[in-house]
């Protein structure tokens, strides 16, 4: 491939001063793609975005294009109810840090693209949904929604087209789980933020049951790219089935940690190799490819293709390309513990797998991780785990599972050695040396 | 039936007896309608929240950060304030207050820090950084989760919290003071920055706006902006977030060229299942 290493499209403009500014993005030809868009017909914006490849970038990977079909068009049923987009702009997965930054450094990339998308998909009314502690951002996203009302891209009439779009900016109050599509609709709906049963999806019946998208920030700002350039010049990044650039996030015990957008299929050799290397030089332990919900990757997947495919033959998935980077200091019973506190605390208790299973895997770490574990608990975590994956009400309990079984599938002798001669807890040195400095 | 403890309190071995019955006392009085330190101009902005969304339910998670700003938590006086506007029972109002971390059931600080205690800002020295600030701030004990250095309220006072993931990873270790960032921290410098806190005075964060107090935060949660057109210019820079680009630059790596003019396909054949 005679791709550059990097292919900054989303992030190119970032550096510039007040780059968060309407008369700032317009210089660098904000806004011209959504007046491309509105002088096209809806059906050929949705042809378009599935002509390019364009995969959702909030951890599914699901098609952006096709998503965009389910919506019902027409005048009869459900499609005549009003249709809705949503923007899922709940970041919380740990390791995830590229839709803040994007979001503070170029909120109109993200309100062009919704502008472009309602029309798409015939919505009149957009909502995203920001996480509450991103307050930063909400004033950045406020602020461009104010001024492109005043310049006449939201509103009544939008540059003549008769089109019409309203967007607000919610904020969230605290909850993970409401980074799930259908427990962030309940929560915009004033509800508690559980996850609701599928089918129906939010295609059908999302917010106030009518047709409703709902798409990961860097999903939406890359569509205004998508409309000028064209699919075909899209799909000159990345890979055939995963085409495009892609926000990597680097995090840990590099040189450099930041945010890099690459085309994707890239390794994190490679983006190792931007960041300078491991910190200090002291060698990587273990790596998440996106985010802690992604099973752990070890230094024996460094020239894994970072892609949707390539995730996951290594068994892992692509998630959010939140690559949380671990050098040999940090014990892997312990970040599985920390990452379990966060699964048991986020856990919204609606199905017993996901509530109850959480809660009893994180006392069994800590009791490990305080060296009074035994071998036939690791076995019951297992056991535990085989009871949540898949059988949880959504995905987060298939993500709770995830640092415990890739961890215990890696690095099962350092769960063991926690439980080699019991009371470990009897012997503190060697339990500091077992556990790292950090428990 | 037997259990495998035969009968035995399973936690203490001890024979297993009926628990004393218990009585509960209301934590707080239930305010009647119509009541409570909801002036005019809150029940206006409430009003002003409920016109932004298609059905008025919607307007509940805004309208409880504004309870907060102006209660410095969310009293029964808030729920009821919230059942009111929405035509919500209390239950209704409290069953959604209770789910969401944001939302505070008792009043706290002038300032709320959040300290991430997450893996990868733990593995970097943020469990460092909150054990030692709970040390600091607590009088003779350190201070616990959620608890408040000071008379909750008061100039200086603060509340403490542990965080999870704050999603600035790639600033580890991270905390937040009402939600603006204070990025790559130390011990050191968490404590200077507390012990400022303290004393009144209001360093700026790395991100975000100049620091106000948790309260005012909140009504800006609420969609309330005292000054959008300032506080908007706050910070942003971080040379984290820039290292892709800036390197990009550096080295003349770009995506490949946009083509000039690029035609949309035509509109698709109407055969689509969507289009019965």
């Amino acid at each position: 491939m005679s791709q550059q290493p990097l292919a900054p499209v989303l992030t190119r403009n970032w550096p510039a001063p007040r780059s968060w500014s309407l008369d700032v993005y317009q210089e660098q030809g904000g806004y011209a793609g959504l007046r491309k868009a509105l002088g096209a017909d809806p059906d050929q914006l949705i042809q378009l975005v599935k002509d390019s490849g364009l995969r959702g970038r909030g951890g599914a990977g699901f098609p952006t294009g096709l998503k965009w079909s389910f919506i019902p068009q027409g005048t009869q049923g459900a499609a005549a109810k009003p249709h809705y987009l949503v923007i899922n702009a709940d970041e919380g997965e740990p390791g995830t840090c590229k839709d803040i930054p994007l979001m503070m450094a170029d909120p109109h990339s993200l309100i062009e693209g919704c502008v472009i998308t309602s029309y798409a998909i015939r919505a009149n009314f957009c909502a995203i949904y920001v996480r509450g502690e991103a307050l930063h951002c909400i004033r950045r996203l406020r602020h461009a929604v104010e001024q492109a009302y005043a310049e006449g891209y939201l509103g009544k009439d939008i540059l003549g087209s008769g089109f019409d779009l309203d967007i607000v900016v919610h904020a969230g109050a605290g909850a993970y789980i409401c980074g799930e599509e259908t427990a962030l609709l309940d929560s915009l709906e004033g509800r508690r933020g559980q996850p609701r049963l599928k089918p129906p999806f939010p295609a059908t019946a999302g917010l106030y049951a009518a047709p409703t998208v709902v798409n990961n920030v860097e999903t939406i700002a890359t569509v205004p790219a998508i409309v000028i350039g064209g699919s075909e010049w899209f799909r000159s990044m990345g890979t055939e089935k995963s085409p495009g650039p892609k926000i990597y996030s680097l995090s840990g015990h590099v040189e450099r940690p930041g945010q890099y957008e690459a085309p994707l299929g890239v390794t994190l050799r490679q983006l190792l190799e931007l960041a300078g290397g491991m910190k200090d030089g002291v060698p990587l332990k273990f790596w998440t490819p996106g985010g802690s919900s992604t099973p752990l990757l070890t230094a024996e997947h460094l020239d894994v293709p970072l892609d949707f495919e390539g995730a996951v033959a290594a068994g892992s998935m692509l998630g959010t390309t939140a690559l949380m980077v671990f050098n040999e200091t940090v014990s892997v019973p312990w970040a599985v513990m920390k990452w379990t506190e966060f699964y048991k605390h986020e856990s919204c208790g609606k199905c017993t797998p996901c509530r109850e299973g959480c809660y009893w895997l994180l006392q069994i770490l800590q009791r490990m991780v305080a060296g009074e574990g035994t071998e036939s608990d690791i076995d019951t975590m297992l056991d535990i785990c085989d009871n949540i994956l898949g059988r949880s009400f959504c995905a987060l309990g298939d993500g709770a599972v995830s640092p415990i079984t890739s961890g215990i599938k890696y690095f099962r002798q350092e769960f063991l050695d926690l439980c080699a001669v019991q009371p470990a807890v009897a012997r503190p040195d060697q339990l500091r040396d077992l556990v790292g400095t950090q428990a | 039936m037997t259990g495998p403890t035969g009968g035995l309190n399973p936690e203490t071995y001890e024979p297993a007896v009926a628990p004393v019955e218990q009585t509960f006392t209301p934590v707080a009085e239930e305010p009647l309608p119509g009541q409570g330190p909801f002036d005019e101009l809150t029940g206006q902005r409430a009003k002003e929240i409920v016109a932004r969304y298609p059905q008025p339910r919607s307007a509940l998670l805004p309208m409880l950060h504004l309870v907060q700003s102006v209660e410095g938590y969310v009293s029964q006086a808030g729920i009821r304030f919230c059942a009111d506007q929405l035509e919500l029972s209390t239950a209704e109002v409290s069953a959604v207050a209770t789910f969401y971390t944001m939302y505070k059931r008792k009043p706290g600080g002038e300032h709320l820090v959040s300290v991430c205690t997450n893996t990868l800002c733990a593995a970097l020295g943020g469990d460092d950084i909150y054990r030692s600030l709970c040390t600091k701030l607590g009088n003779g004990a350190p201070l616990k989760h959620e608890q408040t250095a000071g008379e909750p309220g008061s100039p200086g006072s603060i509340t403490l919290e542990h965080a999870e993931c704050l999603a600035a990873c790639d600033l580890a270790p991270v905390l937040q003071v009402n939600y603006e960032y204070y990025d790559r921290q130390s011990v050191e410098s968490a404590g200077e920055l507390v012990d400022a806190l303290r004393q009144g005075e209001r360093p700026p964060p790395t991100r975000g706006a100049p620091l106000t107090d948790w309260r005012t935060v909140e009504r800006e949660l609420a969609g309330f902006h005292d000054d959008l057109a300032t506080s908007v210019q706050g910070s942003s820079a971080a040379e984290q977030t820039f290292a892709g680009a800036r390197l990009a630059e550096l080295n003349g790596w770009a995506a490949p060229e946009v083509p000039e003019n690029v035609e949309l396909a035509p509109v698709p054949d109407k055969d689509a299942p969507e289009k019965k």
